[in-house]
């Protein structure tokens, strides 16, 4: 037993050793946050990324890495509404590091600077996984991330004091070249307006709202419950009244449901990468929104 | 609102006009009836529009004033004032109740042998709720959760459990330091112990209906203490927790005492991480000590009468505990795998002292004491693969092993058939489950068990079990 001691306190000693003692760490819940973070903190920071664009954001689980972490953050980027309500107050209360408490600086819900969608009127799980502060999938309206982009830059400049100019000029440059893109993806996205699509969940939104997509109905039947049979016979049954352009679905939801009704109702599925990460494509926040667009362009006609 | 009387009362004259009334005068009425509604709904109609239009101009306003703030470069106090203003009036005397929720439990249990006479054969009694539930259908343990931050300083939470024969347990009820530094979480109160796995864990987020052999022998089920706890996270990106616990000690492997001081102590260190995006896992070391006083259980004499015995000594119980949860991509609202197991050994050493003095005819009618030392372990291994969204299956097993157990007082008169439990057994148990959750916060489990808890024959048993839960969303520990 002494034995099992030793090693134990010799493998503690040896990993001491090695502490993430950065700059300025930054915790993003999911990679659009990290990709806007590495966009605003540039080289400056040591940016970890909590989930990656093949998981359900809904479905995280508070896992020992993202406590240790969250442990040495100095600030906690997240989209808040609710999102991660699942596992992210676990990972704080138990990271032991007061400077991102809720409620504290190093604590950024992103959720708190946009004019929030589908806002529901009553609270009732029996309408299915329902966020009482609305939708929180905001980061596919590109005005919405403008709008996040200019508090985060701000919070990190007032977090990171030292590097303050730096942090307000990146962040300066970036919303010169979005609102350049916007204009462009504006553009570009302008034959988009009016299409009818299917969905998965509803974290297109935003999206949607933005470009002016009709989304007409969801493969799921409520909000984070899976397509049932019923439903998915229902919704063909909609389509031939009111026909789609396409099923859309995000990277991380499961192609199935998607493939059976476009199987049935002869109308493409398009994957969307949803967010960074999501396709070969959108390596960042830029490539996120080309891609999304093209891909929405492709079944379009 | 007077329009609306005046309507209420010109439909009670209408009902009110005696038969005689001609029908001229009561076409005129409807008539004036019929005005009066046109141009309230118009005027409704109307006010709807002059809303709608505000409202978009708000939300113009709001995304001008956005833009401005964003090109001045402060927009963050702003936009927060505005959601403030937003957010105003929201403000009740409720606006601080803490967040509650409340588990549904109950079940429906066949069991080939007698629930009332489950006992771990070879293993001094644990005193906890360690057997199969009672027959038919049954309500398990109804759980109320509360917690909220009690100021900047501290958070608190407080479990209840209403027992389904009436009264009320404090399961947990503790508070947590929120603002120490370098890592540092200091709990004071109730609350499980940090050591082991399953441990901290409330049953019913556990994967199977009941705890592991090593639990409930060791344990009592689950080590709840009244004390406080330190643990110091590492600034490491490999997650690395000690902590260390002091408290009372009056639940098994301890006792209740009346002495002033500490009852039990205990030490754990957690290491943790992800191996790829798929795979996450977590391994603990725990170390229990204790000084269990006049700790008694009844046994039975070879001749039926009840014996008392009691245990002054002390104990130590060693953990080791692993878990391992797979996901493809870390997705697990698919398809996920959990592979989870946990080691104990309990070594207690100390004098027993055999009491049949209670009987009207004793067979010795005098304390008879002797040595005694135990060295006896447990294990559980345990895979749970969730093969479809909503549907698990998983199986478990758990076994004790008799290990080495001296019982001096076997040389002062007693015979080991006056003390039965402690007679050489190695239980073990096999487990299978199947759970369907329609929902996160909802759940049916069908459970099949060959339980070789006692000696003699296997107890089949055969559970169906809820658990829903409502209220506050709570988040799972890992």
């Amino acid at each position: 037993m002494k034995q099992v001691y030793k090693w134990f306190c010799g493998a503690a000693c040896a990993l001491f050793a090695l502490p993430a003692f950065a700059a300025f760490n930054i915790f993003a819940c999911t990679p659009e946050w990290g990709a806007l973070a590495k966009e605003l903190a540039g080289e400056k920071a040591n940016i970890y990324t909590a989930t990656n664009a093949l998981q359900d954001p809904h479905h995280v689980e508070a896992r020992p890495s993202l406590i240790a972490r969250a442990r040495s953050a100095d600030l906690v980027v997240s989209t808040g509404a609710d999102l991660e309500v699942g596992w992210l107050p676990l990972v704080l209360t138990q990271s032991g590091n007061p400077k991102i408490r809720a409620g504290q600086p190093g604590n950024f819900e992103a959720s708190r600077f946009v004019v929030m969608l589908e806002v529901p009127a009553s609270l009732d799980r029996s309408q299915g996984d329902v966020h009482p502060g609305g939708n929180p999938h905001i980061h596919l309206d590109p005005r919405n991330m403008a709008k996040v982009a200019a508090a985060l830059g701000e919070r990190m400049a007032q977090l990171d004091v030292a590097d303050a100019v730096g942090y307000r000029q990146r962040t300066q440059n970036f919303l010169e070249r979005w609102q350049q893109a916007i204009l462009r993806w504006e553009k570009e996205g302008a034959p988009l307006k009016g299409m009818a699509v299917v969905g998965y969940h509803r974290n297109m939104t935003y999206l949607n709202a933005w470009l002016g997509i009709r989304e007409i109905g969801s493969l799921e039947p409520k909000p984070g419950l899976p397509p049932t049979t019923a439903h998915m016979s229902e919704l063909l049954t909609r389509l031939a009244s009111d026909p789609a352009k396409a099923v859309v679905r995000s990277a991380y939801n499961d192609p199935r449901a998607a493939e059976w009704l476009t199987g049935n109702a002869k109308i493409p599925a398009v994957t969307l990468p949803f967010t960074v990460g999501g396709s070969d494509k959108a390596k960042d926040l830029f490539g996120l929104f080309d891609d999304t667009i093209a891909r929405l362009l492709a079944v379009a006609k | 609102m007077f329009r609306r009387n005046l309507i209420a009362v010109a439909v009670a004259l209408t009902c009110a006009v005696p038969a005689y009334a001609q029908d001229a005068e009561l076409a005129k009425i409807r008539g004036e009836i019929k005005q009066m509604r046109d141009s309230y709904e118009k005027r409704i109609q109307e006010l709807e529009k002059r809303l709608s239009e505000a409202e978009s101009k708000a939300g113009k306003a709001e995304t001008t004033a956005n833009k401005a703030e964003q090109s001045a470069g402060r927009a963050e106090g702003a936009v927060v004032a505005a959601s403030a203003a937003r957010g105003a009036g929201r403000s009740a005397e409720n606006s601080f109740n803490p967040a509650m929720s409340l588990i549904l439990q109950g079940s429906y249990a066949r069991t080939s042998r007698d629930p009332n006479q489950y006992r771990i054969n070879g293993f001094v009694p644990s005193g906890g709720e360690v057997g199969p539930p009672k027959r038919s259908f049954g309500l398990n343990e109804t759980e109320l959760n509360f917690s909220a931050n009690i100021d900047p300083y501290f958070r608190g939470v407080a479990i209840a459990a209403l027992a389904p024969e009436g009264g009320i347990a404090v399961e947990e009820a503790y508070f947590q330091t929120l603002a120490l530094p370098e890592g540092l979480t200091l709990k004071g109160g109730r609350y499980f112990s940090g050591l082991g796995y399953l441990n901290e864990q409330h049953q019913h987020a556990w994967d199977f209906r009941d705890a592991p052999l090593p639990y409930k022998a060791f344990l009592g089920n689950q080590y709840k203490q009244d004390g406080v706890q330190l643990k110091w996270l590492a600034p490491t990106d490999l997650f690395m927790e000690v902590g260390a616990e002091l408290a009372a000690g009056d639940r098994y492997p301890g006792s209740a005492q009346n002495k002033n001081g500490i009852g039990s102590s205990s030490l754990f260190g957690h290491l943790g991480g992800d191996i790829g995006v798929s795979t996450a896992w977590r391994a603990g070391l725990s170390h229990l000590w204790t000084s269990p006083k006049d700790r008694s259980y009844t046994d039975t004499d070879a001749l039926g009468g009840t014996v008392t015995n009691s245990f002054t000594g002390r104990a130590k119980l060693l953990a080791l505990d692993g878990v391992l949860k797979w996901a493809p991509n870390g997705n697990a609202t698919e398809r996920n795998f959990k592979l989870q197991g946990e080691y104990f050994r309990l070594k207690q050493d100390g004098t027993l002292t055999y009491d049949d003095t209670a009987q009207t005819t004793p067979q010795f009618g005098t304390l008879r004491s002797g040595n005694l030392q135990t060295d006896q372990s447990g294990y559980y291994l345990q895979g749970v693969w969730q093969f479809y969204p909503r549907w698990r299956v998983g199986y478990r097993y758990d076994a004790l092993r008799y290990g080495t157990l001296n019982n001096g007082v076997l040389a002062a008169g007693p015979t080991a058939a006056d003390m039965p439990l402690l007679a050489n057994h190695s239980p073990s148990r096999n487990t299978l489950m199947l759970d369907f959750s329609a929902t996160e916060f909802s759940r049916f489990r069908l459970q099949l068990a060959a339980d070789k808890s006692r000696s003699g024959a296997a107890d089949n048993q055969i559970m169906l079990q809820y658990i829903h839960s409502l209220g506050a969303h709570g988040a799972h520990k890992f």
